[in-house]
């Protein structure tokens, strides 16, 4: 944000290079606008002003000593489920409250070694689960775009402060579609890259078979900078994959004459809304004027049933994970009793709020003796299945295209009450997640102001061609930089 | 698939988890409601299909086993509810 527009990555890249600002001053410039919305979006957990003014001189430092690379001295948002050494991590949960990592995730070690500037912890839903931010333990973040309307979720507060100026990009994660889905609510982009491609060392774990940490920026040029900064095999995580990391910006070429494109028939169900359904279509047309070889006909027939086996598996791994919350080494701890099943028991009734109950006790029950086979193994093979569509799908085509959400944001409260129709809201985010592979989601149209995502989704490790499709549809379309007035 | 209040308890207590009594009461109906959303998986046909665990199918990862310094036991314990001296306070375990 600087004199009332909103930069990106890159412009921001060129101005401190070329010593027109200092990033100090852009620093300086969010932290107002921080503290000018705040009040309204409520976005952030934690403002870290004195320590971005910090890495913002040590930023100014680097440049001046001609190290400035891409990401040196920008303004980011984090996070609240991504370790912070030092700065609090809290899950937007009553259970980490007041927890200060003594480390920092794998992405904060990479970003800080660029000279990163970090002005915010981002509010989400707790322990990243669900959709809206509303279960965020805190307070519940508003979309930027209309304020009695949710930014989605769990990455909510990322997407919201991307969108309203507060940062220049976030980093968020993202298990069913916590990065695309409230990248889409808040009309900016959004990547959700293939499993294994970031490290998710430091990243607090809620299903860590389909978790991944990934960026919101204004364009796809900007998602490309930070995923070239944040990818690559780490020790510390053994699911990360050795494979090499491309200069993600040298794909985008604007050019995808003869791509072949998907559009799979099962992305566009009864109930979506007719203006999402017809944005989205007239975007696919747009990618077939760049040149796109599109096919409308292409179907993924086990995609009604990623659903159910995502509410098996990820509140399955996630009832694991959140085991470690005990009350012991760490977190909220319940004291007014001797006794220590009880005091594990009441740390737990106390610390975790309704959603995250709900998905240990499901996790639990899907795990327990004698369900195990019914729930846990049987939504095992069903993502076989899944993932088996994907891999066949992409013998034929380069990437694969959605609408990222079936409606544009909902108002907030609307369906807090309903487990099940809050779920319903990833229904088409999910699916990539089981699967494994790479997605981006970009500003894809509005209707009656309110924002619309357009997917596009690739094969494993394809992040390039995806981000080249979602790339050539940002240079005939200006969405991505209308934004919201407030 | 209607869960009880005495299996909603049951998988509480596995879970470590208290409930409050209105928890309980509501529970046993949202999860109900969200088990009989999982039956659509009976109509799939998975004989013969292996399970996935994680996409990336990788086994074994091993790595060198090399000696760094670990996390200050200070900053550690920080976080620590109850720290007596280098120690982390537990309640009795064995009565």
């Amino acid at each position: 944000m600087l004199d009332g527009k909103q930069l990106t990555i890159n412009e921001a890249y060129k101005l401190l290079k070329d010593k027109q600002i200092s990033s100090v001053e852009l620093t300086k410039s969010c932290l107002d606008r921080i503290e000018k919305l705040e009040p309204q979006v409520k976005a952030i957990v934690t403002v870290t002003d004195d320590l971005a003014i910090e890495q913002a001189k040590k930023a100014d430092k680097m440049i001046a000593d001609g190290n400035c690379k891409p990401l040196t001295g920008v303004p980011a948002m984090i996070k609240d489920v991504i370790c912070t050494k030092g700065v609090k991590t809290t899950c937007s949960s009553k259970m980490l409250e007041n927890f200060v990592p003594p480390y920092n995730a794998t992405v904060m070690e990479k970003l800080s070694a660029d000279g990163m500037v970090m002005v915010g912890k981002a509010n989400m839903d707790e322990f990243a689960m669900g959709s809206s931010t509303e279960n965020s333990a805190f307070f519940t973040t508003r979309n930027p775009w209309d304020l009695s309307r949710v930014p989605g979720g769990s990455s909510g507060g990322s997407a919201a402060a991307v969108a309203c100026g507060e940062a220049i990009y976030a980093l968020g994660s993202d298990t069913g579609g916590s990065i695309r889905q409230p990248a889409s609510f808040c009309s900016v982009t959004g990547l959700k890259p293939t499993y294994g491609r970031v490290s998710r060392y430091g990243l607090v774990a809620f299903a860590s078979s389909l978790d991944q940490i990934g960026p919101f920026t204004h364009d796809v040029t900007d998602a490309a900078l930070v995923l070239n900064a944040i990818s690559g095999f780490d020790n510390n995580d053994s699911t990360s994959v050795d494979v090499p990391v491309p200069d993600y910006t040298k794909c985008l070429t604007g050019d995808i004459k003869g791509m072949r494109i998907g559009v799979p028939k099962e992305y566009f169900v009864e109930g979506m809304q007719k203006e999402v359904e017809d944005a989205v279509k007239a975007s696919i047309a747009k990618l077939e004027e760049l040149g796109a070889v599109i096919d409308w006909n292409v179907s993924l027939p086990s995609t009604p049933y990623a659903l159910a086996v995502y509410y098996i598996i990820a509140p399955s791994e996630a009832s694991a994970n959140l085991a470690r919350y005990d009350g012991v080494k760490y977190g909220f701890s319940y004291k007014d009793t001797d006794n220590m099943w009880e005091a594990m028991e009441k740390t737990r009734e106390i610390g975790f709020g309704p959603e995250v109950k709900r998905r240990i006790m499901l996790g639990t029950y899907a795990l327990s003796a004698g369900y195990y086979d019914a729930y846990y193994l049987k939504a095992q093979k069903v993502r076989t299945l899944i993932r088996r569509e994907f891999d066949s799908a992409f013998e034929k085509y380069d990437a694969l295209v959605t609408p990222t959400t079936p409606t544009v944001p909902f108002k907030i409260g609307e369906k807090a009450q309903e487990p099940i129709q809050m779920y319903l809201s990833d229904i088409f985010t999910i699916p990539i997640n089981i699967a494994g592979v790479p997605a981006i989601t970009v500003p894809g149209g509005f209707a009656d102001g309110l924002p619309i995502g357009l997917q596009v989704i690739g094969k494993p490790f394809a992040e390039e061609t995806i981000l080249k499709v979602a790339h050539a549809y940002q240079q005939v379309t200006d969405w991505h930089k209308q934004k919201p007035k407030i | 698939m209607k869960l009880s209040k005495e299996q909603v308890l049951h998988i509480a207590r596995l879970s470590k988890l208290g409930l409050t009594e209105d928890e309980v009461e509501k529970m046993s109906e949202q999860l109900s409601n969200i088990l009989e959303n999982f039956e659509i998986l009976n109509k799939v046909d998975t004989d013969n299909v292996p399970p996935t665990a994680q996409p990336n199918a990788l086994t074994n990862v091993l790595k060198e086993d090399i000696v760094k310094p670990s996390l200050p036991q200070d900053e550690v314990l920080a976080n620590a509810p109850q720290r007596d001296g280098d120690y982390i306070r537990v309640k009795v375990v064995l009565e």
